[in-house]
């Protein structure tokens, strides 16, 4: 079987990437943004924080009503209690079936392998062992109290910039890749759960549609089409409006007094045409494009 | 009939069902498990991945329906995950660890090791003599929180008395618990600094034989090494080669990044990761064995020639594990 090849699409700065599977169908992965990243992390941290609280809490009340060796086994919970947190959280639901915790659950992101094969334990361990110098390392700078410390401001300037790099190591490059995802092979794509969207034009059954004269319909192209198409889905009536009055005046045609039926069987007609079209070879990608 | 009649309408209509049936399956799994599907559910999921892929194909190339086109994406995209990208059964990938994983990641490191293995010691024998040429050194080495009183001016009582004394404050399990972690966190910590073209690394395992170098002057000062060593090598023989594999693992990704050889930098970055994974996966192991040996083998047994059969008994399945070598067909 052949693995999905990797290879840039176009356009310098976006981040939609290529991707095809071993049917030869292009996905075009959308890669997570380096804020939304952040956001996940966050919301990830403030789990965290909130768990270990309580575990924290729920122990020291605890401490003290069992005796020495319940106290000790209270101790010995929380210390694995934490490590598992600080290292097993991110670990172990990446490695769960959905790929992401549940920070990146809410943002619609996911883990996966750059080359599309299955995601190893090893690839997840790496990815989250990096966040040693990614993520700790800078944090202890923070913390540390440098007016009590030998290190002159210098050094520690020059130290505190060099852990930094790390940390915004995801702005160098163009994947936003954080040092554990170069190492172990992965990146955080957008994998979101999305509803069908009903058909804006097989729906109408009550009434005949309008129709248009030729010269109506050779306005615009796919890009505008699919602009209206947004304008129809959100139903903003504000929007609705102004886009049914703008293409009415262009196209020279009356105001019946309604909007959304003008437009929606505007686009109907328009959409049939352009298929139509670019069926036989005639593909007007927007209204630059001389129409045929 | 006058109405237009879109791509989009007529193909909704020949494979909606389709796509619906496999958005509920691809759910389930997400949510789930792969084995909360029904088996003709489990059957039709590759037919339905590769219908619905077909028609994202289709639609891309005739309809002008962004909305669809979205959707079909998505799905496609989710299914494609489950399908490929799921990491699998997760005993047999323990399975796979132990039977094979972990131990061909360590021997495949075995160069790196012998270098991290020799910063050490070279670190141990610098300590050692420094020390003994002038014991001041050992201030400069050790912070004194960590060593306890045991220092160049310590009697020899009071030096004997660490050794066999056990820890008596502290709950031996607790005690050894602390140790895992706290000596885990540091493992990974130096294997991750190995980016950083393995630099911090050395350094660490430098500084971390020098602790080891100075200790051993104060106590050979008194006549004490053969005690001494027995109180370390029960649980060091574990702990001492976990981080050798700890820091070989951080060399490995540090070259990798700086010398990618004939390969991309990024391919070379991603395998040298992918085993300094596994690697680093087998050393939090270690360290726990290492653990409980020091926590609790250590305070309990107070017999030097005890402590050094178990201490070498360990060390020696460490390596038969690793670097014993393996036939294909035990590996496949």
């Amino acid at each position: 079987m052949r693995w999905p090849k990797l290879r840039r699409a176009r356009g310098k700065h976006s981040l939609r990437r290529q991707f095809v599977t071993p049917e030869g169908v292009d996905l075009r992965l959308d890669l997570a943004g380096a804020g939304e990243r952040a956001t996940a992390f966050l919301i990830d941290a403030v789990i965290m924080l909130v768990i270990l609280i309580a575990l924290t809490i729920s122990i020291v009340l605890a401490m003290g009503s069992g005796g020495a060796s319940a106290d000790s086994a209270l101790a010995i919970i929380w210390l694995l209690g934490f490590f598992v947190l600080r290292n097993g959280w991110f670990v172990l639901f990446e490695l769960s079936g959905r790929g992401a915790t549940p920070g990146k659950r809410l943002l619609g992101l996911r883990v996966v392998a750059r080359d599309g094969a299955r995601l190893s334990g090893g690839a997840v361990l790496v990815r989250n062992a990096m966040r040693e110098i990614e993520l700790y390392l800078p944090l202890s700078f923070l913390t540390f109290d440098a007016t009590s410390s030998r290190l002159d401001a210098l050094t520690y300037i020059l130290a505190f910039s060099w852990v930094a790099l790390f940390l915004f190591f995801p702005l160098f490059n163009r994947d936003r890749l954080r040092v554990g995802d170069l190492l172990a092979g992965t990146w955080v794509v957008h994998a979101v759960r999305g509803t069908l969207a009903d058909d804006l034009v097989g729906i109408l059954t009550v009434r005949e549609r309008r129709t248009f004269p030729r010269a109506a319909l050779d306005l615009y192209g796919i890009y505008e089409l699919q602009t209206l198409e947004d304008v129809l889905r959100r139903g903003s009536d504000d929007a609705v409006a102004v886009v049914a009055a703008s293409i009415r005046a262009k196209a020279g045609l009356a105001d019946d007094g309604d909007d959304f039926g003008f437009l929606s069987d505007y686009y109907a007609a328009l959409c049939a045409r352009l298929e139509r079209d670019a069926l036989v070879g005639r593909r007007r990608e927007n209204k630059f494009v001389a129409a045929s | 009939m006058s109405a237009p009649m879109v791509n989009a309408t007529r193909f909704r209509a020949a494979h909606q069902e389709a796509w619906t049936r496999l958005e509920a399956i691809v759910t389930r799994i997400e949510k789930r498990s792969v084995r909360a599907l029904a088996e003709d559910d489990l059957l039709a999921l590759p037919v339905l991945y590769r219908t619905t892929l077909s028609s994202l194909s289709v639609v891309r190339e005739t309809s002008l329906d962004r909305a669809l086109q979205t959707y079909l994406e998505q799905l496609c995209t989710r299914a494609y995950f489950q399908i490929y990208g799921a990491p699998g059964n997760a005993w047999r990938q323990i399975g796979q660890f132990f039977a094979s994983g972990w131990p061909r990641a360590v021997a495949s490191l075995w160069r790196e090791t012998l270098a991290a293995a020799l910063l050490g010691m070279l670190g141990t024998v610098l300590g050692y003599f420094l020390v003994r040429h002038d014991p001041s050194w050992f201030y400069s080495i050790i912070p004194s929180e960590m060593a306890e009183g045991r220092d160049p001016s310590a009697s020899a009582q009071a030096l004997r008395e660490v050794l066999y004394g056990g820890h008596d404050s502290d709950p031996l399990a607790t005690f050894a618990t602390y140790l895992f972690t706290h000596n885990a966190q540091v493992a990974l910590f130096a294997f991750a600094l190995g980016f950083a073209f393995a630099a911090p690394t050395a350094l660490l395992l430098v500084y971390n034989g020098l602790t080891l170098g100075a200790l051993t002057a104060i106590y050979a000062q008194k006549g004490l090494t053969a005690a001494l060593s027995g109180w370390l090598i029960i649980h060091g023989s574990t702990e001492l080669f976990a981080i050798t594999l700890a820091g070989a693992a951080g060399f490995r990704i540090g070259l990798a990044v700086a010398f990618p050889g004939r390969q991309t930098r990024l391919e070379s970055a991603m395998s040298a990761g992918r085993t300094g994974g596994t690697a680093m996966a087998g050393v939090v192991l270690m360290l726990l064995v290492a653990g409980l040996l020091e926590g609790i083998g250590r305070q309990t047994i107070q017999v030097d020639w005890e402590r050094y059969a178990i201490g070498l008994t360990v060390f020696i399945g460490w390596l038969v594990y690793f670097y014993l070598p393996r036939g294909r067909n035990a590996l496949a």
